[in-house]
């Protein structure tokens, strides 16, 4: 039970670090949308363009390194195995 | 004959002395009108967007300081990337936008009007209404009159184009919108930049 917590734990550490990476290490909150600026060719007036894409922020991040070391912390609780004084 | 030519020579004067401002219509099918705000605290930045532009004004290119009218931001299309900051923004807490549907700013008259190569610039004041309050402010315009350019954004259709863009900043103290929140976390200034271009059909 210890090591599958344990395993579960780095798991999950790691594909949250692994995520938050891959999908732009946004150092702000979360994103569901995307703005980008583009210019209209007429007017030269930048106006936004929004997309909806899916941006994990630090408080993702942070939640889900809590979330691990929460189940590395629950490993460590329980009965320990004692050895036989005699 | 002569008679004629005299007649529509002076008809085409009368028109040209007295011609009248031109309406322009500021709600932008192309999506392209748009407010950018940010808010710059020590310890969050926030930045966002509004498409939701509509209003009309009245622009006579030869006297831009005659220039009025209004522009409109519908307070449901601002727009920030994080969905519940979001939630919290239009909610009743700072911007309730279901009781302020609209932040609308009234040009009551315009002063410091300079032409510099095509661009029109002066200091527009008027009536700025955000939160359901209402304040006279002095913003910095820069106008660009685009005539006949109208058919390049809308095929087939004739007439002009005012392109307007201005950068001011307002207190959301000053208007009621959670004055007692910490400011190093929202900041109390508002930089909101505005790139708008109005229709007017022939």
């Amino acid at each position: 039970m210890k090591t599958l917590l344990r395993r579960l734990s780095v798991i999950l550490a790691l594909s949250a670090l692994a995520t938050w990476l891959a999908l732009g290490r946004n150092t702000g909150w979360t994103k569901t949308s995307v703005t980008t600026m583009k210019t209209d060719p007429v007017t030269t007036l930048e106006y936004p363009v929004t997309e909806k894409r899916f941006v994990p922020g630090i408080d993702l991040l942070g939640v889900s390194l809590a979330g691990a070391a929460a189940l590395a912390g629950l490993s460590f609780l329980g009965r320990r195995s004692r050895t036989n004084p005699s | 004959m002569r008679l004629h030519s005299s007649i529509l020579f002076a008809l085409a004067t009368a028109t040209a002395v007295t011609a009248a401002p031109l309406s322009f219509d500021f709600k932008d099918p192309k999506g392209v009108n748009n407010a950018v705000f940010k808010l710059d605290a020590p310890l969050e930045a926030i930045n966002g967007t509004a498409n939701g532009v509509s209003g009309t004004l009245s622009f006579d290119p030869e006297n831009p300081s005659k220039t009025s009218g209004s522009i409109v931001v519908g307070t449901a299309s601002l727009h920030v990337a994080n969905p519940m900051m979001k939630d919290h923004m239009l909610g009743a807490q700072w911007l309730d936008a279901a009781a302020h549907p609209e932040i609308r700013f009234e040009i009551a008259r315009i002063g410091a009007v300079k032409t510099e190569g095509g661009y029109f610039s002066g200091e527009v004041t008027g009536k700025f209404t955000l939160h359901g309050v209402t304040k006279e402010i002095s913003v910095p315009v820069k106008a660009t009159y685009l005539k006949d350019k109208l058919g390049m954004r809308v095929p087939n259709q004739k007439g002009d184009l005012l392109v307007l863009r201005s950068t001011f900043t307002v207190k959301r103290s000053d208007y009621g919108i959670n004055p007692g929140a910490p400011q190093d976390k929202v900041s109390d200034e508002i930089e909101i930049t505005l790139s708008l271009a109005g229709a007017s059909p022939r």
